[in-house]
């Protein structure tokens, strides 16, 4: 029971550094496009906070509400200047959806690198910043699985149900979610395609950005940790096909791929695990499971063809407007 | 006439590269009317309505709504000056309930407010006898659901000029008669609508005027009440045009290709040809007049084998063997191999014969690449076929080698039908073959029909120029609504008779031939 527990306090927040790479990417994707920038975009928005954080921890006097403030809002215009860039080029200049967006991931890893080996000159002082972003659980039960259960992961299950509200019961959701269904449609009935595409775009980005710098300050807390990012960027690209493309059914989501991330490393730690003498390929395959799972959820949703579980409509197709 | 004018336009004109589709057209239209807007295909009636629904900007005139002048840039424009358009094609969110779409883009005065929302809608639904669920979504919903959502969502935006463009085109008799009930009731409430038409029967049925357009130019408005079939027809078709063109007599026919009692639907049900019979014959061309969309494609693509078939048979003499064979039992490929060429020039010309980023050598080999027996392509023989029909066609190019798509129009369609007819085929089937051709280039690709004529080939034309098709077809075989109307006889044929026979005025004739062996099938 104790492990169930201590399991679980890994796993859930774990998952939201998925959830806020996912509700970033099914912004952008109601738009109608398919950024598969995020995980680079996710490196960028964590060296962007990291950068700030350190700033103002070497400032030093500076009161912690503050370095979490600003550190998520360089992080999230860190990122959203990705968006931005990603949106010049594939809504302005029309550039291939998966050709940017692969370009972005390798260029925003790339970034991330050379500034996280930055901050390393000054020995990573961002984490010194660490209580700070785990608060309060850091405060009230130090050093145990708690500590994991920080500000951020609140956050992230904020801005998923608003996303989810906006996307569902607003005007602006329903224009969003025209345009990247049927941009044409939405053109003719005068909606700003354009101006939609660029917002969604860069405020996904923007969230998905927050994802990275919570995995570093609030989850694993090491000046290693971002190397890990890129691929639990991919995760958050592959959960967006899990939750259907709905923000709410990812905060589920996020919480059940952070378990069977987890799952790999954590499982054959426990002593009753190791009793049972498997051979150390089981536990390579425990890894894979996030991704089976979200084959299977692939499959499933794709057998049962409902149009309301499929992709946007025109997810991956520039739009031209001479076309209509 | 005593009611106020809604909407007036005034020499308005409007071309496409060289092409005029509208030329100093000038209507008005009043309160409370419907009015029609007939004409053939390609006369401009879809291209003038797009003006003052802000898809197109005239090239010259004026659009005056309720007297005074403005300007139309955008669709949305247009719902400012309360003009709402329905075309053919529905501009609807599949996913979205048909609420959502009807309110989407809607600037609302007083915050976004469903259930306020949902009022107007049944509001309007009720006031003009629409049936119509509100939660139901769009790709659960049959053609005529999907109009009518069209419908209330141009009314939603308080357009007192409704244009519905050939509104019944995809619509059962039955759900017409609810469509005309329903715009009735809109012209006594004091709206404005206006239909783009071809259907005779129709305009005689629902409008009060009618305007007949021909070539881009309005020929001229009648009161509905004084008009007859064969005076709208007569306006429509016009007078003979004599081209010249010249035509020989078929030397000994025989029976080449026999279809018959063919039918096929479409996804949705509609019937897209409707127990089609008739027989080709070799040395002689086969004319196919009928209003565009009138289940052409679907015919020659039957033959190809690229279309399913519901019902029926088409049968082949193959020449060489004396056989028959069943062309539904065989795959395009097969098809093709018995010497049944399909040239098909389509909306999009490159979409279907050539490869735009290939040049002209590479899509020669396209036909030819089966042929090779080592590993490597030939290249040789289809450079030097791609030189000859650039030679012999007057192809406008650098070279062979340059990429289709940068050719002009003529010039693509030149090097399709060349390579077609350079298969030496036996039964040759072209559409559309001289659209957007000079005289010249048609007058070249008339010429190449006739030779092939000449050397015993069945050559099925499909064109959409009535004159054209009476001064170089043998017959003429007039389609409407997938259904075949009669077969006349091209030296003998008047405009009229096939205008007539295109828009369905006339009872469906019986087919020259009365083929019955294989009915069943």
């Amino acid at each position: 029971m104790k492990y169930v527990l201590d399991f679980l306090l890994n796993a859930i927040p774990l998952g939201m550094t998925f959830l806020y790479g996912s509700t970033g990417e099914i912004l952008t994707e109601k738009a109608g496009h398919l950024n598969l920038g995020i995980p680079g975009i996710m490196c960028v928005g964590a060296a962007g906070g990291c950068a700030m954080i350190q700033a103002l921890v070497l400032a030093g006097n500076v009161p912690g509400v503050f370095i979490v403030l600003l550190g998520l809002l360089a992080s999230f215009l860190a990122a959203g200047l990705m968006g931005l860039l990603y949106s010049v080029l594939t809504v302005s200049f029309k550039a291939n959806q998966n050709v940017t967006g692969l370009t972005m991931t390798i260029f925003g890893a790339g970034v991330m690198r050379f500034i996280m080996a930055g901050l390393g000159q000054q020995n990573h002082a961002y984490l010194k910043a660490l209580p700070i972003f785990r608060y309060p659980f850091s405060n009230l039960l130090p050093g145990t699985s708690w500590q994991y259960m920080g500000i951020m992961v609140y956050l992230a299950i904020i801005i998923a149900v608003v996303a989810s509200l906006v996307l569902t019961k607003t005007k602006v959701g329903l224009h969003l979610r025209a345009v990247g269904e049927n941009p044409a449609t939405a053109d003719a009935v005068g909606i700003n395609v354009g101006a939609y595409k660029y917002g969604a775009t860069i405020i996904g980005s923007g969230i998905a950005g927050l994802g990275g710098l919570f995995y570093i300050m609030n989850y694993a807390g090491s000046p290693e940790a971002y190397k890990s990012i890129e691929t639990l960027g991919w995760l958050s690209v592959a959960l967006v096909i899990f939750a259907l493309w709905r923000p709410h059914l990812s905060i589920f989501g996020s919480a059940l791929f952070g378990a069977l991330y987890l799952a790999g490393s954590y499982i054959p730690s426990i002593p009753a695990f190791q009793q049972l003498g498997l051979p150390m390929s089981f536990t390579q395959l425990l890894k894979m499971l996030p991704y089976v799972v979200t084959v299977i959820v692939l499959t499933i949703s794709s057998v049962r063809n409902k149009r309301e579980d499929q992709p946007p409509a025109a997810l991956g197709i520039n739009y031209y407007r001479e076309e209509r | 006439m005593s009611k106020p004018i809604a909407l007036e336009m005034k020499n308005i004109s409007k071309s496409f590269g060289s092409i005029q589709a509208n030329k100093n057209v000038s209507l008005e239209v009043y309160h409370g009317e419907i009015l029609a807007i007939l004409g053939e295909n390609g006369c401009g009636k879809t291209t003038l309505m797009n003006m003052i629904a802000g898809i197109y900007f005239p090239d010259e005139g004026q659009v005056i709504v309720d007297g005074e002048e403005v300007v139309i840039a955008s669709p949305k424009d247009a719902f400012d000056h309360k003009i709402g358009m329905i075309h053919q094609h529905f501009k609807l969110v599949d996913v979205f309930t048909a609420t959502e779409n009807i309110i989407l883009g809607v600037k609302d005065a007083a915050g976004y407010s469903r259930a306020e929302a949902e009022a107007r809608v049944k509001e309007i639904t009720e006031r003009y006898g629409f049936h119509m669920d509100p939660h139901k979504k769009i790709y659960e919903m049959s053609v005529s659901e999907k109009q009518t959502v069209e419908i209330i969502k141009v009314l939603y935006r308080n357009a007192d000029i409704l244009i519905l463009d050939e509104p019944t085109a995809v619509l059962t008799p039955q759900e017409t008669e609810v469509l005309f009930n329903v715009l009735r009731r809109m012209r006594d409430d004091g709206k404005s609508v206006i239909i783009i038409t071809h259907k005779l029967h129709e305009v005689l049925a629902l409008t009060d005027r009618v305007a007949v357009l021909r070539r881009g130019e309005h020929i001229g408005t009648v009161q509905t009440a004084e008009a007859d079939e064969n005076m709208l027809t007569e306006m429509m078709v016009g007078k003979k045009v004599s081209l010249n063109i010249a035509r020989s007599e078929p030397k000994d026919p025989c029976d080449r290709l026999t279809v018959s009692h063919i039918s096929c639907c479409d996804h949705e049900g509609v019937k897209l040809l409707d127990d089609v019979s008739f027989t080709a014959r070799s040395g002689e061309i086969l004319g196919i007049a009928g209003i565009a969309g009138s289940g052409q494609r679907e015919l020659l693509e039957a033959i190809a084998g690229l279309q399913h078939l519901d019902s029926g048979e088409i049968t082949y003499l193959n020449p060489k063997t004396g056989e028959t064979v069943n062309l539904r039992d065989r795959t395009p490929l097969q098809i093709r191999e018995l010497g049944v060429r399909l040239s098909f020039v389509p909306e999009d010309r490159l979409g279907m014969g050539l490869v735009g980023n290939m040049d002209i050598v590479d899509n020669m080999m396209l036909r030819s690449y089966r042929k090779g027996h080592s590993v490597f392509v030939d290249r040789k023989k289809p450079r030097d076929l791609a030189m000859e029909i650039v030679e012999n066609l007057e192809v406008v190019t650098p070279g062979v080698t340059t990429p289709v798509r940068r050719l002009s129009g003529g010039n693509v369609q030149k090097v399709l039908v060349g390579r077609e007819i350079a298969a030496a085929p036996k039964v040759l089937m072209v559409a559309y073959p001289v659209r957007g051709l000079d005289i010249n280039s048609s007058y070249a690709i008339y010429n190449l029909l006739n030779k092939q004529k000449e050397a015993g080939t069945a050559i099925i034309f499909v064109g959409e120029d009535l004159d054209v098709l009476i001064e170089l077809c043998d017959r003429i075989m007039v389609i409407n609504s997938g259904r075949i109307t009669g077969i006349v006889d091209g030296r003998t044929a008047v405009k009229e008779e096939i205008g007539l026979l295109m828009t369905g005025s006339i009872p469906a004739a019986t087919a020259d031939q009365g083929k019955e062996e294989g009915a069943n099938g």
